[in-house]
């Protein structure tokens, strides 16, 4: 492998943990050391909370999985990823200043402590911090195995050493930084895929002749290719609407998401946060995707599609340009895994075992598992991706789809809507969790039901689940 | 009102936070902001997009209905969510506090900074 592509990876890898050291040495300046290590103080301004929430949510799949999909299916992919434009704006005005005033009120720091402050139920306490660490943690490992394979087709190293240096780059700054090296260090990642993503299209479309070339070697191979029905027509508008809910204002139910709703420093930091997250990412998710299709003329005959951004990049750019550009599929996976590293490590220690094990606990008794569960989280996380469980591969399949039908409306209802009750938050949970299994059953083996995608059928019923639970058994309207 | 008590009876006053209906009435822009992206998003994709392959045009050589769809849809997107930013979302402490009143003279995040005449 080319020692010119490696010198900017390996500063950038530097560059990072600098960064988490930086923000570790800010920790403990006032405040709790939970609201510090988790929340960041409550701190984020505009530009980092627009940066984290991009990062943390663009993962391997937006910079591996989605380009080298576009790449056989053509536009109809990038016309389905332009769906996540909504993300930007829709989390933060949905949740929105109500969220950010009641965490701060019920003094919460993970998404569990204000279900909890709402519903004033274990039970849903518990079943929250389950489904948590359960889906995020398997989450957390498929990334891992997708950071620790990149490592390896980009440096020619073995995929343990690969992995290796991928978790300790990962770990460091979290374990010792929290949230707020996480959001600072996001930030940066952000960055790099902004401009990775640019300098790699502009390569592209120089490397194919201008676009309308591209365009007519897609027509001429594939007419089909151009419309936004797929390479061989079948994405329906039904299919490709239905992402709107699992890629755009679905996102509102996830708890990496959630989090981040309520880290900001003031209501002018989160008006800010809009605008700049809706234009990153859609620039983003943009270039990515034509990227993708316009890297068919031009380098044709990928057949594994997490490849085509690799290859692509090595092909039309100079060795340490592509460097630069390679280090954005990068930090988009170790910004999406620092996040769920924390997340997890915070459902242990603050909603597990200051909840319900022991909940007075000392400062320092906190601190030290604090760190040393984020810790060891990370190692376990570690051996498992080296030889990822089946389990863990299975229990991946729902953790997107599944953390949102559950979550969507025990949050956005129990903030909104006075009625909604622990009986419907707990019915919603179980049936979004329940049918989003069975129904992912179901669409492998016969196709998908109603012709749209797996998440669709399953917030519905966590919807019906969460009205009838909240009025048919007991009815007591809350007061917030 | 106490998060171990969010129920509690002693805490009776009856009105509600006056910032909440400010954040109410947001959250619904972004209810609202979601079916107009997507209407816009469907509408030029499948309008123009259905139309046989022949008859598309080009639009700095991307085919019409994802330059419409997705291209310009994203721009819109832009530059709604800046103009909300700048001028329709309003600005309110987020922390607990009893002074606050919406529609104030002129607030802004830095409490410490004061205008020469307010």
């Amino acid at each position: 492998m080319n020692i010119g592509v490696l010198i900017p990876l390996i500063i950038f890898l530097i560059a990072i943990f600098a960064i988490g050291f930086i923000a570790s040495k800010q920790m403990g300046s006032g405040g709790s050391f939970l609201q510090d290590y988790f929340l960041g103080g409550r701190e984020l301004g505009g530009f980092v909370l627009a940066m984290t929430m991009v990062a943390t949510y663009g993962s391997a799949s937006s910079f591996l999985g989605g380009p080298g999909t576009a790449y056989t299916v053509g536009f109809g992919w990038a016309l389905l990823a332009m769906t996540q434009v909504v993300t930007g704006y829709f989390v933060l005005l949905v949740l929105g200043k109500k969220f950010a005033i009641l965490s701060r009120r019920y003094d919460a720091v993970t998404m569990i402590d204000f279900l909890k402050a709402r519903y004033n139920s274990p039970a849903v306490a518990i079943l929250s911090a389950i489904a948590i660490i359960v889906f995020l943690f398997s989450a957390m490992t498929a990334q891992w195995v997708g950071g620790g394979r990149l490592i390896e087709s980009l440096t020619g190293l073995s995929y343990t050493s690969a992995l290796f240096i991928f978790a300790v780059s990962v770990l460091v700054y979290v374990t010792i930084g929290g949230f707020r090296a996480v959001a600072l260090t996001d930030a940066v990642q952000g960055a790099i895929m902004v401009v990775g993503t640019l300098i790699l299209l502009i390569g592209v479309i120089i490397a194919g002749g201008g676009i309308p070339a591209i365009m007519q070697d897609l027509l001429n191979e594939n007419p089909r290719l151009v419309t936004p029905f797929g390479a061989d027509g079948s994405l329906t508008a039904a299919y490709v609407s239905s992402f709107w809910i699992l890629v755009g204002v679905g996102v509102v139910g996830l708890p990496q998401m959630v989090i981040r709703t309520m880290s900001y420093k003031s209501s002018r930091a989160m008006h800010r946060a809009l605008a700049i997250g809706t234009i990153v990412t859609g620039f983003i998710m943009l270039n990515m995707h034509l990227i993708g299709i316009f890297a068919r003329p031009v380098l044709p005959g990928i057949e594994v599609g997490d490849k085509v951004i690799p290859l692509i990049a090595l092909e039309v750019l100079p060795p340490w340009l592509a460097g630069i550009v390679l280090a954005a599929p990068m930090a988009a996976i170790m910004s999406t895994v620092d996040s769920l590293l924390l997340l997890v490590s915070s459902a242990i220690v603050k909603d597990v075992y200051l909840n319900f094990i022991k909940p007075d606990a000392p400062e320092k008794k906190i601190k030290i598992l604090s760190f040393g569960i984020t810790g060891v989280l990370g190692i376990v996380v570690f051996l498992l991706a080296l030889q990822p469980p089946d389990l863990l591969i299975f229990l991946n399949l729902f953790a997107f789809g599944g953390l949102e039908a559950a979550f969507i409306w025990p949050i956005v209802l129990g903030l909104y809507w006075k009625h909604g009750n622990k009986y419907g938050a707990f019915l919603s949970m179980l049936t979004g969790i329940g049918s989003y299994i069975a129904i992912h059953f179901y669409n492998q083996e016969y196709g998908n039901l109603l012709g749209v995608h797996t998440v669709t059928i399953p917030v519905v019923l966590s919807l019906l689940a969460y009205l009838l639970g909240s009025l048919a058994i007991k009815r007591e309207p809350f007061r917030f | 009102m106490r998060p171990d008590t969010p129920n509690s009876p002693q805490s009776d006053q009856p009105k509600q936070d006056p910032r909440f209906k400010t954040a109410h009435k947001e959250a619904w822009i972004g209810v609202a902001l979601a079916i107009f992206n997507f209407i816009w998003w469907f509408g030029f994709a499948y309008g123009l997009g259905g139309r046989p392959v022949e008859e598309y045009t080009y639009i700095l050589g991307l085919p019409d209905w994802f330059f419409w769809s997705c291209v310009v849809g994203f721009i819109l997107m832009s530059i709604i969510t800046v103009v909300l930013a700048k001028f329709v979302l309003t600005d309110m402490p987020l922390d607990d506090d009893p002074t606050y009143h919406p529609n104030p003279p002129n607030f802004s995040d830095k409490p410490a900074q004061k205008g020469p005449k307010s």
